[in-house]
């Protein structure tokens, strides 16, 4: 009777040690691009949100599908401009680096303010009398 | 027992997508979270980043599929001008009006921000793949904004499941 022993090798590495070469690096222009674009999105939805109570004409126009109402239209709205937004970004930062931190926090303040817009007790003072 | 044409819809929208959604919540974090090069080996790399990929790519459909359904197929219901609509019911009660004025009227917009937030995440870890995991600035913002469309769709989906409670589209 033999018994085998396997032989493992233990790789230990630290934080602190220099990160060994995974994958090439990229430009972080079209993630950019991707994170900014859907501020940019979340951001419009806000705007139209208070828009839309601040002037009736403009909620009225909103209801493209009449058993959707305005949600239909600023939906819509929103999609077609974080598309747009997306897009033209992707173009301009194609191959690019950009200062990834700067449009990360616009990013989130972009959000922030869509979540603000889209929140009833905020809209809602916009409203026409 | 059976189920209406609403009510399946209702279900489509809210509990079958809703618990897609869930479970490539936690999938996605786990694995935005762990994939850190001090972390995992190369082949340990290759062996999680398809999963991650794809728990990034289900969730962002799944939220485009669950606000398209409910804004297009199950909200017409929920409004439409009758006096037995879900819409019309909570504002004819004062004491349940609050459901349609607030819960509905906030949950009808925020949930689109979940699927804008989600596609970013997916596409930023498709577009890295491994070099993700050397990429920590990009992968903590990729964390942040996967929480902040969790936190959307978990606002939206409650409300949706309490107003279906309170009342129900069938």
């Amino acid at each position: 009777m033999s018994t085998v022993f396997q032989r493992t090798t233990v790789e230990i590495r630290g934080a602190s040690s220099p990160p060994p070469i995974i994958a090439p690096a990229k430009p972080n222009g079209p993630a950019a691009a991707a994170i900014l674009a859907a501020g940019i999105g979340c951001f419009a939805l806000g705007v139209l949100v208070i828009a839309s109570e601040a002037i009736p004409a403009f909620k009225n126009a909103l209801s493209v599908y009449a058993p959707v109402g305005p949600l239909s239209g600023k939906t819509i709205a929103q999609i077609v401009i974080y598309f747009v937004a997306w897009g033209g970004l992707a173009y301009a930062w194609h191959g690019k680096s950009v200062a990834f931190g700067k449009v990360y926090l616009a990013t989130l303040i972009l959000v922030a303010l869509g979540l603000l817009g889209t929140f009833p007790l905020v809209y809602e003072a916009f409203t026409a009398s | 027992m059976a189920l209406t044409d609403r009510e399946l819809w209702t279900v489509i929208h809210g509990m079958l997508l809703g618990a897609l959604f869930l479970l490539a919540f936690a999938g996605g974090l786990a694995g935005l979270y762990s994939l850190r090069w001090e972390l995992v080996t190369p082949s340990g790399l290759r062996e999680r980043l398809p999963r991650l990929e794809i728990g990034t790519s289900v969730m962002a459909i799944v939220a485009w599929l669950t606000v398209i359904t409910g804004t297009w197929i199950v909200y017409p219901w929920y409004r439409a001008a009758v006096p037995t609509s879900p819409r019309s019911m909570l504002l004819a009660d004062p004491a349940r009006a609050l459901w349609h004025t607030f819960g509905m009227e906030w949950k009808e917009h925020v949930a689109w921000m979940a699927p804008l937030l989600a596609t970013a995440v997916a596409f930023v870890v498709i577009y890295y793949g491994p070099r993700l995991a050397q990429e920590p600035k990009v992968r903590q913002a990729l964390m942040a904004l996967f929480v902040i469309a969790f936190a959307a769709a978990a606002v939206a989906g409650l409300f949706g499941a309490f107003i279906n409670k309170v009342a129900p589209t069938i």
